[in-house]
């Protein structure tokens, strides 16, 4: 009983530290990303630049896709600047081929980092198009196995 | 292997170049429009000013050819698996006539109605048809309640009931969503022929012809003109934008 | 009244209580676990394909939905047409109501491809799709049967009761509608369309629901040592009979009329003839263990029979069985019989034109359909435990109406 009853304060005790914590983490975050250093180690993506500023699509980037998927899927718009297609064509692994196949990938590096969930690859390619030796497994090959 | 892509690539040129004679020769400024919005620009959004359409010829379909079908696997990287969990969007129909013993064959797939039931009873609004007439899932608002299914008078949508892996680029489908043929909207947008077209075409047959319907001009119109044509389960008046020819 | 110190709730039989309890979350971790497979490996596991796409999930659902709109009537009776012996039922129909309705919507819900965009069809209405409609109707449902509960437990409140009562009534009917109206909202399907089935809907939903209260009454009456009176019995014995009749006469109508558009008559061969399992669960599990024999307990047997509590919880269980029984008839076996893309044609492909489709249901509908009925079933067990759910007769008016019964 005398334990539950110190609970609370445990808790607060707790609280205190978990928002330290987490600040001097967005603080390192921050200071780091300021210094232009990829948090965590990210290949660098083909090409010098991103498609903007690299601050603006940190913290942009999920509206701009947002943004132009329902463009693209509504209204048949297909501009290349924030097309996730474009995106994968340049941040695909060097090892994996992939944005997001391995830990180390561009996507799941980053957003494992940030813990935030996303679904683009339940249904979006991981893989650019092209490249990928992907011409060849047409349709009897697939056949049968199931 | 390389003999077919080349032909492709010839047809296309074709087909683009014919394209830029009509708008050359029309020259009238708003019909100069229809022969150019064959190529729109990217950021162009759709417009109902086009409504693509499909006339699909039975007499020039052979029993026995798979040809679209597989051009629509290979594009949209489907399987082409058919068990009744795999996803099917263009199949080989064999058609009898119960009193004459007549035979025939032809494609079912979507057939992008003017007022689509799909459209009409998904409870959010994925299922859609764009202003060009073309009719989509938009997988990021389905939540696969298979309702559409349920609505579909051809039985063109599959349900995916597994994960994938490897898609197309070009054509993002996942385990949940619902899916159908659309018209390798991929492909429209860049001012290229659906893929099964193209095969057919390619293989010779050209038994079908993709197009404009809103555009005088356009391949399709003209044959539509010339030639009777209906479409299937005319009695539900959904306005099909594909239509069949010899049925 | 022996019993009084222990009606309903407090602190006896806590034993058995909580095996109820344990009972239901059981059903409900199973939903749990079928859910979170079908999840992460797809509906593969599942007996559902491309042909068979609502399968029995959603049977369990609609029924239960179904269900829903009907366990209100007694509440409805109670309010709308002032009858007393309703009235003090109000508070357990509506209560019943809201459960059976969570249960079906749970299952509809776990049974989704996508169930992480659920947030996405709670906001983003098609306003066309009769399926929108339908959740625009459950939610203002819960919404005004919660409403209607409040008015009648708390004094104070009272004279809210009746417009709150009618509102709920009509609610309930729309809502109905919009549900029989999934179906009937499909043109192309031979055995859905027809204007028929909202109203079917209607008349069924009432006999299913007034069924399911009535054994949920007499669960709680027996639990509580108690016995319901003779007269209250008889008369929601003949209410059920009036449901169960109407519903066979509208089934009956229903096939009749079909039966007059030539291009119905393959379906209804398929049904009534020879659709093999579909025929004999229209057949034995619809029309007889559905209808015939509820009614033969509810008419026959009226000297000796109705002093036997048995027959008033029988007749509706039977009601019960029978209802999902129409309903695996309905949506399953809508879907097996094929469409018609060509009239007078013979159709065959890689993609099954022009075939009865088969359907075997696997585990994970099961355990998805049980949890459905679990949810509904462990609501309903907290709720009456809980509150005062159980009919506060006042028996000395009842006794007085015997007589005149
Ligand atoms: S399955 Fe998807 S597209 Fe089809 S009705 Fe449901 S939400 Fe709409």
């Amino acid at each position: 009983m005398a334990i539950m009853a110190n609970l609370p304060v445990l808790g607060k005790w707790f609280r205190i530290f978990a928002c330290l914590g987490a600040m001097a983490f967005t603080a390192i975050a921050s200071t780091q990303a300021v210094a232009g250093v990829d948090l965590p180690k990210l290949e660098h993506g083909k090409g010098d630049q991103c498609v903007d500023d690299v601050a603006f699509i940190r913290r942009h980037h999920p509206d701009l896709l947002k943004h132009h998927r329902d463009e693209t899927v509504r209204l048949g718009i297909r501009t290349t600047k924030y097309s996730l297609k474009k995106c994968v064509e340049c941040h695909a692994g060097s090892k994996t081929g992939s944005v997001a196949s391995s830990e180390e990938d561009f996507c799941v590096a980053c957003h494992r980092y940030a813990g935030a969930k996303l679904d683009c690859w339940d249904c979006h390619a991981t893989k650019p198009g092209k490249q990928v030796p992907d011409a060849k497994p047409v349709l009897p090959q697939h056949g049968g196995s199931k | 292997m390389s003999d077919s892509v080349n032909s492709k690539q010839e047809d296309r040129r074709d087909f683009l170049k014919a394209g830029g004679l009509v708008a050359g020769i029309t020259l009238a400024p708003g019909l100069l429009f229809y022969g150019v919005a064959q190529s729109r620009a990217p950021e162009e959004g759709v417009s109902s000013r086009q409504r693509w359409g499909m006339l699909i010829d039975t007499t020039k379909c052979a029993d026995g050819c798979n040809d679209c079908v597989t051009a629509c696997n290979t594009e949209n990287g489907l399987s082409g698996k058919t068990g009744p969990q795999d996803s099917q969007w263009i199949r080989k129909l064999n058609v009898k006539d119960l009193h004459t013993g007549y035979v025939q064959s032809l494609p079912m797939m979507c057939q992008h109605c003017e007022n689509p039931p799909c459209v009409d009873v998904c409870p959010t609004g994925a299922s859609t048809k764009r202003a060009d007439g073309i009719v989509l899932v938009d997988r990021h608002a389905c939540i696969g309640c298979r309702y559409c299914m349920m609505a579909c008078p051809y039985k063109a949508r599959s349900f995916v009931h597994e994960p994938l892996h490897d898609q197309k680029p070009d054509v993002p489908r996942g385990k949940g969503c619902v899916e159908s043929c659309t018209f390798c909207v991929q492909r429209v947008d860049k001012g290229e022929q659906p893929a099964c077209v193209e095969a057919c075409d390619a293989k010779g047959h050209k038994a079908m012809v993709f197009g404009d319907l809103k555009d005088p001009q356009s391949a399709i119109s003209r044959a539509l003109k010339s030639t009777d044509s209906v479409e299937v389960r005319a009695d539900l008046a959904l306005g099909t934008g594909v239509r069949y020819q010899g049925i | 009244m022996a019993h009084e110190v222990c009606v309903n709730q407090g602190e006896c039989r806590t034993v058995e209580f909580f095996a109820l309890l344990g009972l239901g979350g059981l059903l409900i971790l199973g939903a749990m676990y079928a859910f979170f497979t079908l999840e992460h490996h797809g509906h593969i596991l599942t007996g559902m394909n491309n042909q068979i796409v609502w399968g029995l999930p959603h049977v369990v659902a609609v029924f239960l939905i179904v269900a829903a709109s009907g366990a209100l009537n007694v509440a409805s009776i109670g309010s709308v047409f002032g009858k007393d012996v309703y009235k003090r039922r109000a508070p357990l129909s509506g209560m019943l109501a809201l459960a059976l309705l969570s249960g079906g919507l749970g299952v509809l819900v776990l049974d989704l491809g996508r169930p992480d965009r659920l947030i996405v069809a709670m906001t983003r209405y098609n306003f066309h799709s009769i399926f929108a409609l339908n959740m625009i109707f459950y939610n203002g449902f819960f919404a005004i049967v919660g409403l209607y509960l409040v008015t009648l437990m708390e004094r104070k409140l009272k004279y809210w009761t009746r417009p709150v009562g009618f509102l709920a009534f009509f609610w309930r009917l729309g809502l109905t509608t919009a549900t029989g109206s999934i179906f009937g909202f499909i043109v192309a399907r031979a055995g859905y369309n027809s204007a028929l089935m909202a109203p079917m809907f209607i008349i069924m939903s009432f006999a299913y629901g007034l069924a399911i209260f009535m054994v949920v009454q007499a669960s709680m009456y027996s639990w509580n040592g108690l016995t319901l009176d003779l007269a209250i019995r008889r008369r929601m014995k003949k209410l059920l009979a009036v449901f169960v009749g109407a519903s066979l006469y509208f089934t009956v109508v229903f096939h009749l009329t079909n039966l007059y558009f030539a291009k119905q008559w393959d379906y209804e061969q398929f049904i009534l003839l020879d659709g093999g399992i579909f025929t004999l669960l229209f057949w034995v599990g619809q029309v007889f263990i559905g209808a015939v024999l509820p009614l033969s307990l509810l008419f026959i047997n009226r000297s000796q029979g109705e002093h036997l509590v048995s027959f008033s919880v029988l007749a509706p269980l039977f009601v019960v069985v029978g209802g999902l029984c129409q309903m695996y008839v309905t949506i399953v076996g809508g879907q097996a019989f094929p469409l018609t893309l060509f009239p007078g044609h013979e159709v065959h492909s890689s993609f099954y034109d022009g075939v009865v489709h088969a359907y075997h249901p696997g585990i994970y509908e099961w355990l998805l359909g049980l949890g459905g009925v679990g949810i509904t079933f462990t609501l309903t067990v907290v709720a009456v435990r809980v509150f005062k759910f159980l009919p506060q007769d006042d028996f000395k008016t009842v006794l007085m109406r015997r007589s005149t019964d």
